[in-house]
């Protein structure tokens, strides 16, 4: 019997010749992250199993807005003394994990990582298993070992072209609202199909990085030649893509004509929210905030997209925008390619890589009542802030044209 | 620890995120916060007064993909609440993972939502996956914990500091 992109990454790294759904295994791990490293310390044990494998930054609190909050980090960058770890990001050099990881070199083809953060999924947009591994990452730090479940797995395959104005948001926020958002719940998702192939890099990983948000463990795409653009010059070790076998087992498929896929918004409460962006724009839903930022959608191709939409124009005076690269490297290129400067000059306050806003943490906490619309990845009540806020989905180019109008609109009309 | 819990039954509804249990602005900005005060906000924004109502030993029945969203630890203001056991209809995975690490017995269990009513009496076993709702005298099974897995391990470990002090002790990283 053949095996799935997951199966076969497990069995690997478990020791194993094949691996099948339900079947529990200890895995040895590839990478992890430090944000255990307090648990470890607590423990009693004086090493890291590898401190090369270990990344640590500080972006939820970065930089840090309480006393709490600075006492926090200096104790992380203590700790990152004490175990020896290389891989750490100061502010400035960081941003946000799953960017700056990657351009570090954590992910390749064939990996099996677990690290802290939910959107660690993102990882799978390079032919890896990578998950979350919460309170499980002090097990890692001591061991490089984690247990899993074989997942089972089910395929997703994207048919047709995307039209214009659509990218891989569009597309997860689609799948999201079609299938629900517990569709990979407990399952290893494969993308293939022509539209995963001709997706940018950074379009899907904004699908893969919502991999969570549909419940998932892993989701995969396969490498291609923009993958290993992607890596070179950052993993200097050898890899081997993963395929599926032609047999290989799936729960489900699903497969998407995408078409006919036109800009989707979700609207407040739950990822799987997903319409069209054209009804909300109907209902004229006026805005007081765009986010253009988070792990999801805050690439060189999501600045560069706001840019040619607001290059020369102005924020509408009831919204303010908020723009803040998935990365300092990001935040480096945007600035020598100018978008950055447009942004600015259409009126967005431009903030440094921080996941802030997205979790309501900081840098752009919601008020009672207020309405955002985000390039980020949840909705839930609350999650930006007040829980009377309300926080609609969607891509850059929807953002940028609602921060526009003042309201949410569909770009293919508004532009 | 023990594998049979029973206790009065909270109900909540489908996708009750970890965002609910604890709350990003609230909690999440404190990181020094104790447990016993981040879980006063538990559920703060979609049921404001329960967390003051919980009882220790008390259940919590959870609808569709409970715990999703972010990685937080849900199961500690729970725990830190008294909540003895969880069951869902759906759990999402990081959650179910906490929820074992924590050392909150935590049972997926599809279909108890029409099985019990909010103020009913469960009796669970997290071993063999039998629920028993004491006030209709109704059972039903669901899929327990497997013995020999390493989640059941951690569960009855009481959690995963627990498992790892023993197992950090037994491979010589401790007290050397």
């Amino acid at each position: 019997m053949g095996m799935t992109i997951a199966e076969k990454i497990l069995a690997a790294h478990a020791g194993v010749n094949s691996a099948k759904p339900g079947q529990y295994v200890w895995c040895k791990v590839d990478a992890t992250g430090g944000h255990m490293l307090p648990a470890l310390e607590r423990l009693g044990v004086d090493r890291v199993w590898d401190p090369e494998k270990v990344f640590v930054v500080d972006d939820h609190q970065a930089p840090p807005p309480t006393i709490d909050a600075a006492n926090h980090v200096k104790n992380v960058r203590r700790l990152v003394k004490k175990y020896g770890i290389k891989n750490y990001f100061e502010y400035g050099r960081g941003g946000i994990l799953h960017q700056v990881f990657a351009e570090h070199g954590m992910y390749a083809p064939g990996d099996l990582v677990a690290q802290g953060d939910s959107h660690s999924t993102s990882g799978g947009v390079f032919n890896a298993c990578v998950t979350n591994a919460a309170l499980d990452g002090v097990h890692i730090l001591a061991f490089g070992e984690l247990w899993f479940r074989v997942p089972e797995s089910v395929r997703v395959v994207l048919n047709g072209t995307l039209p214009a104005w659509c990218v891989g948001k569009d597309v997860i926020l689609k799948l999201a609202s079609e299938l629900g958002t517990d569709f990979g719940l407990y399952r290893s998702i494969e993308y293939v199909g022509p539209v995963a192939s001709q997706m940018t890099l950074a379009q899907r990983w904004t699908i893969t990085n919502m991999g969570v948000e549909v419940g998932a463990k892993f989701a995969i795409f396969e490498a291609d030649e923009k993958t290993d653009e992607f890596l070179l010059g950052r993993v200097s070790r050898p890899y081997t893509r993963v395929t599926a076998d032609s047999d290989a087992s799936y729960a489900a498929e699903y497969e998407f004509d995408l078409s006919d896929l036109v800009p989707m918004v979700a609207r407040p409460g739950d990822p799987g929210n997903g319409v069209p962006a054209e009804a909300v724009a109907r209902e004229h839903v006026k805005i007081d905030q765009a986010f253009l930022g988070s792990c999801t959608n805050a690439r060189l191709e999501d600045l560069e997209v706001a840019a040619r939409i607001l290059k020369g124009k102005q924020i509408h005076p009831d919204v303010r925008m908020l723009v803040s690269p998935s990365s300092q490297e990001v935040f480096g290129h945007a600035l020598k390619a100018g978008y950055l400067g447009i942004l600015a000059e259409a009126g967005a306050l431009v903030e440094h890589s921080t996941c802030g806003p997205c979790y309501g943490g900081h840098l752009g906490v919601l008020g009672d009542g207020e309405v955002c619309i985000s390039t980020s990845n949840r909705n839930f009540q609350g999650r930006m802030g007040s829980p009377l806020a309300s926080v609609y989905l969607s891509s850059p180019a929807t953002v940028a044209a609602s921060a526009l109008a003042g309201e949410i609109v569909d770009p293919r009309a508004y532009l | 620890m023990k594998t049979v819990y029973t206790g009065k039954v909270w109900k909540f509804g489908d996708k009750i995120s970890t965002d609910l249990m604890v709350p990003g602005a609230k909690v999440l900005a404190h990181p020094n916060m104790s447990p016993q005060e981040a879980a006063r906000f538990c559920m703060s924004a979609n049921r404001p007064d329960w967390a003051g109502t919980v009882q220790p030993g008390d259940l919590l029945v959870g609808g569709v993909n409970f715990g999703c969203g972010s990685s937080r630890n849900g199961s500690g203001p729970l725990k830190a609440l008294g909540i003895a056991c969880v069951l869902a209809e759906s759990i999402s995975r990081i959650h179910l993972r906490n929820a074992v690490n924590t050392g909150l017995p935590t049972l997926v269990a599809p279909g108890i939502t029409s099985f019990v009513e909010e103020g009913q009496r469960l009796r669970v076993d997290i071993a063999s996956g039998e629920v028993e709702n004491l006030d209709t005298g109704k059972t039903m099974r669901v899929q327990g914990w497997p013995a020999d897995s390493p989640p059941f391990q951690i569960l009855m470990a009481g959690g995963l500091d627990e498992f790892m002090r023993r197992k950090v002790r037994e491979a010589g990283l401790v007290g050397r």
